[in-house]
């Protein structure tokens, strides 16, 4: 067998890197937010849109840039993951610079801050450093297992930052920001991602304790006292949170994240149905004394009933309507009336200017570009080697759809609304930066999950041939 | 603007976006499908299917082989074909590449065959295009026509290659 050894590298196949499907996507992925700046520019002033060489030369620069980076960093790292995040990011700063041009919405921020500051530009700078941040990521994490290192202390980060926002005055209502230095942060934006890392680095350590040591009662196994306390801590910090910041949006983001990722990492049942009890109950439960959160629920249920009298009504009220003005395929870009929400309509109420102006058929395509991102972080998880890397990448595409489904379900009266961003499209500094790098870890471990692996140990098989007797 | 431009913006817009989403969707189909087989030659082993599944002779390689590998000469052989044993009916289409036999999973022809060995033989083809065939060491040996391979051997076209109990021959 000695010939063997010689011959191992011979059956090698080189996995294709599909980077220059990525390009070719990310190619396509400029030019259709260029063709809605061109559609809303014909749309309002009948002529081409001044600005549009500059901004599709920015977008393409900044995809460019993000290309070139992951073709060196990271080689063999999902083809869809950042097309996608491209377009969804660049379809938005054309939904937010629609609504700057909009002269309801420049009159409403004149009475309100006296000066009227346009959103797209602040949008385009942070989505540059969101790539920014992007790169660095691709570039400094090497590895996502280093991750790993920092379980405890991404636990103790991610409270400090989900804590922060209590000292700072309410905004609209909700604790969720931080104002430094003329700058307003979101930390839960950026706690996110530093508590998935926590998350699967426990997991990984104490799975097979949460997985075997239960009792099997009424088809369920239930967990033993002891092993049900980190389910309790992070429940009771989400109904702190709920309490104190009046955020319910963050509270369900992070307990959803926390049983999601419970359940992939024991694949038990049982915590999906305790998850969902302690869910309901802390929500009713918070509901009933908290006006606030309350006020979101009664908006929730009968949003006609308060339309004239209650601010949080009057705005789900509208965004049904403009999603109801939408029909199927929509008034076209530039000809809605989306902006009569006023307050957060190119924020946490995007959505609805897609809906109205785009349809049933654009809502769809929107939600279905979302699904794909999901859809390429659980497909990574599945193909990653190693456990901690499978849980984060759960972790993070979870986060993310649980973040997506709790803002286009309030937008649309799913569910009761809460404050949060949809993701790269909504206009918000945090929300994108989080959100890009976010992408740039997924890319990191699908880069690792996709990479092919060492040459095999030579002779795997066990049996071994059978000789020809003469 | 006119109207009808508009409208046609609109939907065109709407079009493009939904063709992204499609386009987006057929990059991961081998997510969904599995990479596909090249064809498999004549009916008679239905039955012997199931276990053909499982040599996949991996398409990638093969597509990139092609482009770098250029214009095949007049005459040569384009395709591999398994005319006995477990994997009758199997063709591989060559491109340029090696074709490695064996037991090995990571062989391009997986042998279901208690006779070969895991890394029995290759076929690869010379500078001028001649396809070879190699002996790897292989515990039973490789045979060309009735002749047990010592060293690596041009293959006429439809000669016979025995290994274990499989046949294959180079056709046009």
């Amino acid at each position: 067998m000695s010939v063997v050894t010689n011959t191992t590298t011979i059956g090698a196949i080189e996995a294709p890197s599909r980077r220059n499907t990525e390009l070719a996507l990310l190619a396509f992925a400029v030019a259709i937010p260029v063709f809605a700046y061109l559609n809303v520019g014909l749309a309002l002033d009948g002529k081409v849109p001044t600005g549009m060489l500059g901004y599709g030369l920015g977008l393409g620069l900044l995809a460019g840039v993000a290309h070139l980076v992951v073709r060196k960093f990271a080689r063999y790292a999902d083809p869809l993951l950042l097309p996608l995040a491209t377009l969804l990011n660049g379809l938005g700063l054309v939904l937010i610079w629609r609504l700057d041009q909009s002269p309801r919405l420049i009159r409403l921020a004149e009475l309100s801050f006296g000066v009227f500051s346009p959103s797209a530009t602040k949008q385009l700078m942070y989505s540059a450093l969101g790539i920014a941040l992007f790169a660095a990521v691709l570039m400094l994490l090497k590895d996502h297992r280093i991750l790993q290192r920092y379980t405890y202390i991404s636990m103790a980060v991610a409270l400090f930052l989900l804590i922060l926002p209590m000292f700072f005055p309410a905004r609209n209502g909700a604790k969720i920001w931080v104002s430094i230095a003329g700058f307003n942060v979101q930390p839960g934006e950026f706690a996110k991602i530093i508590i998935a890392i926590f998350f699967s680095g426990y997991l990984m350590v104490k799975r097979d304790a949460l997985a075997l040591a239960s009792r099997r009662f009424m088809g369920l196994y239930l967990p033993r006292g002891r092993d049900l306390g980190p389910i309790l801590g992070i429940w009771a910090l989400s109904i702190l949170i709920l309490v104190f910041e009046t955020d319910l949006g963050t509270s369900l983001l992070f307990f959803g994240l926390f049983v999601v990722m419970l359940y992939v990492a024991t694949e038990r049942t049982s915590w999906i149905v305790f998850g969902l009890l302690m869910s309901v109950g802390g929500a009713v439960g918070v509901a009933t004394f908290e006006p606030h959160v309350q006020a979101r629920v009664n908006a929730w249920q009968d949003p006609f009933s308060c339309y004239a009298t209650d601010g949080a009504c009057q705005q789900i009220g509208d965004a049904l309507l403009s999603f109801g003005s939408g029909g199927t395929l929509g008034t076209g870009l530039g000809q809605g009336n989306s902006d009569l929400i006023g307050f957060a309509a190119n924020a946490d109420f995007i959505l609805t200017t897609v809906g109205e102006e785009l349809g049933l058929a654009g809502t769809m395509a929107f939600l279905l570009l979302y699904g794909l991102i999901v859809e390429r972080g659980v497909r990574t998880a599945l193909a990653a080697r190693d456990p901690f890397g499978k849980l984060l990448a759960i972790g993070l595409s979870s986060a993310f759809a649980i973040q997506v489904f709790v803002v286009a379900g309030g937008v649309m009266g799913l569910i009761p609304l809460t404050g949060m961003t949809m993701p790269f499209v909504a206009a918000g500094g945090s929300s994108v930066l989080a959100n890009w790098a976010l992408i740039g870890i997924l890319i990191r471990i699908s880069d690792t999950a996709r990479r092919p692996a060492p040459a095999p140990a030579p002779s795997p098989d066990a049996e071994m041939t059978q000789v020809v007797r003469p | 603007m006119s109207e009808l431009t508009l409208t046609v913006m609109r939907l065109g817009f709407l079009a493009v976006l939904w063709l992204f989403v499609i386009v987006a969707v057929q990059v991961i189909r081998s997510d969904l499908f599995g990479t596909r087989v090249t064809q498999r030659g004549s009916r008679r082993n239905a039955d012997a299917r199931p276990q053909q599944a499982r040599q996949t002779p991996a398409p990638p390689q093969q597509r990139q082989q092609q482009q770098q590998g250029g214009r095949q000469r007049r005459g040569a052989p384009t395709k591999l074909v398994v005319s006995e044993g477990s994997l009758t009916g199997t063709t591989v289409a060559l491109q340029g590449q090696t074709i490695t036999l064996g037991r090995a999973h990571d062989s391009t022809i997986v042998l279901d065959d208690d006779y070969a060995s895991s890394r029995h033989a290759r076929i690869y083809p010379d500078r001028d295009g001649q396809w070879i065939v190699e002996d790897l060491g292989s515990t039973n040996g490789t045979y060309l026509d009735r002749t047990r391979l010592t060293a690596p051997t041009p293959i006429a076209l439809g000669a016979p290659i025995r290994i274990g109990k499989t046949v294959i021959e180079l056709r046009k």
